[in-house]
């Protein structure tokens, strides 16, 4: 048959920050959990070495001081806790504990089960089965309870709160992975490479890794707000982080004892933790939009020829 | 069909099998076990009397093999504290649970499907934003502090509901609605996007061509096709939902399986844990083939 | 016969935009079109020409936003349709106009029988329902030649062929006679000789029924064959409008020639071929026996099947040779090539390469010999890693095999190999993203070329293109079998696109060669009826077979 196909180049990829800004901009709650995200981020580091010692700081005439009062500083603006210490340097430290924990966590379920994913995905022999089995027990059983059985026999400790929240998470990247080699293996380009002679390993690693990325990258933006609030349930339930470490979980739990005298010590940790979560979350949801092409236009300023 | 259950179920055995070896071995491997088994005032004489009964002088796979036996023999232990049957008490407790769950889960399908189908259906309208913050808030919100601050709110300050227990209908309002929350806002999520994907797909340009009524292209068409990815998801919602029934149970001093898991652990109370999960793993596998016969009514491409 | 009455459907001025950042997208401007019962319209373009989104645009398709229409005048039947909404609407879509699509298995919905989908237009019209809708449907599926309508009902789109879905699709369409019917693209997906079925039942349709049809194609050759009238259009533009004879004989407007003068086709290939001119007694590729069966267990028992998709394949290649392996879809041509590059694994046979069986090589020997070994493949847009710059893909060849050449002078070659096969140097910093469709399956040979091989398979390495850039791609394989002394295996389903490049040809059906034989032999004097039919089922201008 003759065949009439496009023969026009696609036009280079200009200004891709800029389109991105212009489509942020459209999308106020999206701008909005932009803002406060790298508000978070600065507070998050810079925070702790400027009031980080206020944290533990003892103020017997301060203890479950109210909040919206400039009179003891402004750090004492949103309360302090049964012991005096400010809650707004509580939550600067808190956060540093909460979002390391996640940032670690998340991190570390990403490079495993996307490692574990590509070898799953390409690999046919044996092992390839356990690893997609293994990731099928841990799917098919809630996670936080998982975590509590791990957490009650390894016993409480940021490193096992952190291996723990690992593995629960780890089954997602690997089966996404997993499921995306899948597809890509049977790629044109993947077949060219075998062709010319490339080993398993060139494939993988130069064909196959790179486009696998960017949707792990993307999964673990939304993971990263899952994780938040799984560390909180657990540091919740006290089977988290142990004092004198505290994250924004742990503080919810010490003022849950003084909710009908001082509701602010549980209020504001938890406060900050849904806004952090609901930021990550409309942020992914705008990402998700963009990256739509059918649906990017949503994001676009539509301007109609006059007529 | 037949076959694809049976498959199914010797897998889930597997599995679930799987779990219990991983619990029984890192209980094993990570220390004395009658500091795990035992409460934790007890004597040294207990502790070792203690070992001797349960044969923690055995090699380890001997001691899982016995364990193995003493669950076909359909002997799950005895708890610490209550001195009786661990899955007596496990039992005892699932209903609790169920009812929570199934109410709670039923709401937030129902909810879902209706204002995610809707706000699908005029993108970008205020309908649609409405709906996509409250629900992209359910999903976020910490279940804990919602809880306690439901308590505040309505107990503390108010006095319209009560703390926590169980009762009349005022008992469950809070509960079920903490514990819906999270399902809500994560379906309405999916329904929305499925629809949207469903909505622009070709054959509801089919279904335009034709010229059929609006009603029956959007919920006979576009929702039908819809509801697989929706199920998948709400059947991961309802086994996550044991996540949220340990919070809200535990808030709330409901008397289900999770807050007797919480308590258990914290009594260390180590049968009546081993047959929570157990009892969890099981009703969890059940709910999954379920699921999966589910997708086969559903979709005429899928045949086990 | 469109002179006698006025015409049925009337677009005027039509101009459609699709709304982003910025500047408004154009996908129509300025299109004006008619068609008349009992005529059928061709609208000829590529994609992206606006072809599809002027006839969605009639029947109230387009979703706006982001869709804009920004100016235009629809009237069919005496009556401006343009902005009908709702109830109005209904009473022509599906009634008065119907509308096939390209993929029937993505425009039927999935989950529902075809029966189902066929009875909820009578049920929807409020023209039949229950038994009767169902004894209509029946009929429906009769008449389009479904066999066993009465059991085939119940069935799901996904139980069916392509070419048997396409005529679900006409049968829904056809449905309620409409006095129009779209049809987009109707035979993309299908192979040869079931397009040439499913064009024959739209013609005998509109013979019964005196619809007016428009055909939306970006193939000449069913273009020629079922057009009254054609319009040819590009970037959203009509370039040239007329009868089907003029404008096909006799283009006026340069791209129009360009489409129709690009390869040559019957005597003109056989003169001024481009086949081997050197001819070699030196054989470069032995094949003998070789068959691959696949086995899959289905039904409920999971009874073991098998299925031979290539079976007992013998043939040879000579130095300096191109030899053409022609079949459709399912023939097993592209299961030879993967397992000659030994990218699936045969079941039995050999394959004898400068003395020694590809199948029974050791890993270092395979190496060796996918150096001499090369494939060009049909996607030259999935061929390609996007990651990659061109650079990248030309050298990963020398990365693979660390000794044809030190990476000291990897840059130098890349530009050599980009100029031998007609891009330019400063191509070498691009993303295959970045190239049209010719010129990315220039850097696939460019590519193929770096290892020095002595065969090259190309797998449907054309079909893919443009007409013109077709002819040049060819053009340039043959000149660079001339130049480096190259033997080519060229896979393809286009039998008449072979007539111009291969020295001999073997026809593939169902695994087995059905005939093989010099390329003027093949043509002239074809002895097996399959390959006389699918001689006969490139389809025939309408004008010449109306004269006939």
């Amino acid at each position: 048959m003759t065949v009439i196909t496009s023969d026009i180049a696609a036009p280079p990829p200009a200004g891709k920050l800029l389109i991105m800004w212009r489509c942020l901009k459209r999308d106020k709650l999206a701008l909005f959990a932009a803002i406060f995200l790298l508000a978070l981020a600065i507070a998050t580091i810079a925070g702790p070495p400027l009031i980080g010692d206020l944290a533990a700081k003892l103020g017997l005439r301060q203890r479950n001081l109210a909040p919206f009062s400039f009179q003891h500083g402004w750090v004492y603006f949103l309360g302090a806790d049964t012991l005096g210490r400010p809650i707004i340097a509580r939550l600067v430290v808190g956060a540093q504990n909460t979002l390391g924990i996640a940032f670690v966590a998340v991190l570390c379920s990403m490079l495993t089960g996307g490692i574990l994913g590509l070898i799953a995905g390409y690999s046919e022999r044996w092992y390839s089965q356990v690893i997609q089995r293994l990731a099928d027990i841990v799917m098919s059983f809630p996670s936080l309870l998982l975590a509590l059985i791990v957490l009650y026999t390894l016993g409480p400790s940021i490193t096992n709160l952190v291996i723990v929240l690992a593995c629960t998470r780890m089954p997602i990247y690997l089966r996404t992975t997993r499921a995306e080699v899948l597809e890509l293996r049977e790629r044109m380009f993947v077949s060219a490479a075998k062709s010319m002679g490339a080993g398993s390993f060139r494939i993988v690693l130069r064909h196959i890794a790179p486009l696998v990325l960017p949707t792990l990258l993307t999964i673990a933006a939304l993971d990263f707000a899952t994780v938040i609030l799984a560390e909180s349930s657990l540091s919740f339930l006290g089977l988290g982080i142990q004092p004198p470490d505290f994250t924004w979980g742990a503080m919810v739990a010490n003022g849950r004892g003084y909710l009908a005298n001082a509701w602010w010590i549980s209020f504001w940790p938890g406060l900050v933790i849904l806004l952090t979560t609901l930021s990550l979350n409309l942020l992914s949801s705008w990402a998700r939009t963009f990256a739509d092409p059918q649906q990017r236009w949503r994001l676009q300023s539509l301007r109609k020829t006059p007529r | 069909m037949l076959s694809y259950i049976g498959k199914r179920a010797s897998h889930s055995v597997i599995s679930v099998i799987g779990l219990l070896a991983l619990v029984f071995f890192l209980t094993r491997l990570t220390g004395d076990p009658s500091s795990l088994f035992l409460p934790l005032d007890s004597t040294l004489e207990a502790r070792q009397a203690f070992a001797k009964l349960h044969g923690f002088d055995q090699p380890i796979h001997w001691q899982f093999l016995d364990y193995l036996r003493d669950l076909i023999n359909l002997d799950f232990g005895q708890s610490v504290r209550q001195n009786r049957s661990a899955m007596e008490i496990a039992l005892e407790a699932f209903p609790q649970t169920l009812k929570l769950a199934f109410v709670a889960m039923a709401l937030a399908f129902t909810l879902a499907l209706v204002a995610g189908s809707i706000a699908a259906t005029r993108p970008g309208g205020l309908f649609d934003r409405t709906v996509s913050l409250v629900s992209l808030t359910g999903a976020s919100a910490p279940d804990f502090w919602i809880a306690i601050v439901g308590i505040l709110v309505f107990a503390v300050s108010f006095d319209l509901l009560p703390t926590s227990g169980t009762g009349g209908i005022s008992y469950w309002i809070m509960p079920i609605f903490v514990l819906a929350l999270r399902p809500f806002g994560l379906l309405v999520q999916v329904v929305r996007g499925t629809m949207l994907g469903a909505l622009s797909a070709p054959y509801i340009k089919t279904a335009r061509a034709k010229g059929l009524h609006r009603k029956e292209i959007v919920f006979g068409h576009a929702l039908r096709n819809s509801l697989l990815p929706v199920i998948t998801v709400a059947g991961d919602l309802t086994a996550g939902l044991v996540n949220g029934a340990v919070i809200v149970e535990s808030v709330f001093g409901w008397p289900g399986i999770g807050k007797l898991m919480i308590d258990a652990i914290i009594q260390r109370d180590f049968a009546v844990v081993q047959s929570t999960i157990l009892v969890t793993a099981t009703a969890i596998f059940i709910l999954n083939i379920c699921i999966d016969l589910l997708y086969a009514v559903l979709d005429p491409r899928i045949r086990y | 016969m469109s002179r006698f009455t006025s015409p049925l459907l009337t677009v005027e001025n039509l101009t459609v935009e699709f709304l982003s950042d910025d500047a408004p997208v154009r996908a129509v401007n300025a299109v004006s079109f008619e068609v008349s019962r009992g005529e059928t319209l061709v609208i000829l373009g590529e994609s992206g020409s606006g072809k599809s989104v002027s006839t969605s645009t009639v029947m109230d398709l387009i979703d706006q936003p982001p869709g804009d229409i920004v100016s235009g005048r629809i009237t069919f039947d005496g009556v401006a349709i343009g902005n009908l909404r709702g109830e109005p609407r209904r009473l022509i879509n599906g009634r008065k106009i119907a509308m096939i699509f390209q993929d029937p298995l993505a425009y039927l919905n999935p989950v529902y029988t075809v029966g189902r989908q066929i009875i909820e237009i009578f049920e929807c019209h409020g023209v039949a329902s229950g038994k009767a809708a169902r004894e209509q449907a029946i009929s429906l599926l009769r008449r389009v030649g479904i066999p066993n309508p009465e059991t085939r009902i119940d069935q799901y789109p996904h139980q069916f062929s392509g070419g048997q879905r396409q005529r679900v699709m006409i049968a829904m369409a056809i449905a309620l006679k409409p006095d129009l019917l779209i049809a987009d693209e109707p035979t993309t997906a299908l192979d040869v000789s079931v397009q040439a079925q499913i064009l024959d039942l739209l013609r005998d349709l509109q013979n019964e029924t005196g619809m007016a049809l428009i055909l939306i194609t970006h193939d000449l050759e069913v273009a020629a064959s079922m057009a009254d009238r054609v319009i040819v259009m590009n970037r959203g533009e009509i370039v040239e409008a007329g009868a089907a004879k003029d404008v096909f004989t006799a283009p006026s407007h340069a791209y129009t020639k360009k489409l129709i003068s690009a390869l040559p086709h019957g005597d003109a290939a056989e003169n001024s071929n481009k086949r081997s001119t050197t001819s070699s007694e030196e054989t470069v590729l032995k094949v003998e026996g070789l068959t691959k069966e696949y086995f899959f267990s289905s039904g409920m028992f999971g009874k073991r099947q098998s299925f031979l998709a290539v079976n007992d394949v013998n043939f040879e290649v000579k130095k300096g040779e191109t030899l053409g392996i022609v079949g459709e879809s399912g023939s097993g041509k592209s299961s030879v090539a993967r397992m000659l590059l030994r990218l699936a694994e045969p079941t039995s046979g050999k394959a004898i390469f400068a003395g020694e069986d590809i199948f029974s090589m050791n890993q270092a020997r395979l190496l060796a010999f996918r150096r001499k070994v090369q494939m060009v493949f049909q996607d030259p847009y999935g061929s390609m890693n996007p990651r990659m710059s061109v650079h990248t893909i030309i050298s990963e060849p020398w990365a693979i095999h660390g000794d044809i050449l030190p990476k000291a002078k990897w840059k130098d070659r890349v530009v050599e190999l980009l100029e031998l096969v007609g891009l330019k140097p400063e191509h070498a910093d691009r993303y295959p993203h970045q190239f049209s469709g010719g010129q990315r399956q220039r850097i696939a040979i460019a590519r193929a070329l770096a290892s020095e091989p002595e065969l090259i398979v190309c797998d449907e390495a054309v079909s893919a293109l443009d007409v013109s850039i077709q002819a040049q791609v060819i053009d340039l394989l043959a000149d660079l079998r001339t130049r480096l002394g190259l033997s080519y295996i060229f896979i393809t389903h286009d039998l008449p696109i072979v007539r111009h490049f291969a020295d001999r040809i073997i026809v593939m059906k169902q695994g087995e060669i059905v005939e093989d034989g010099t390329t003027s032999a093949i043509f002239g004097n074809p002895s097996h009826p399959y390959t006389r039919s699918l001689l006969e089922a490139t389809p025939v201008p309408k004008w010449v077979a109306a004269g006939a």
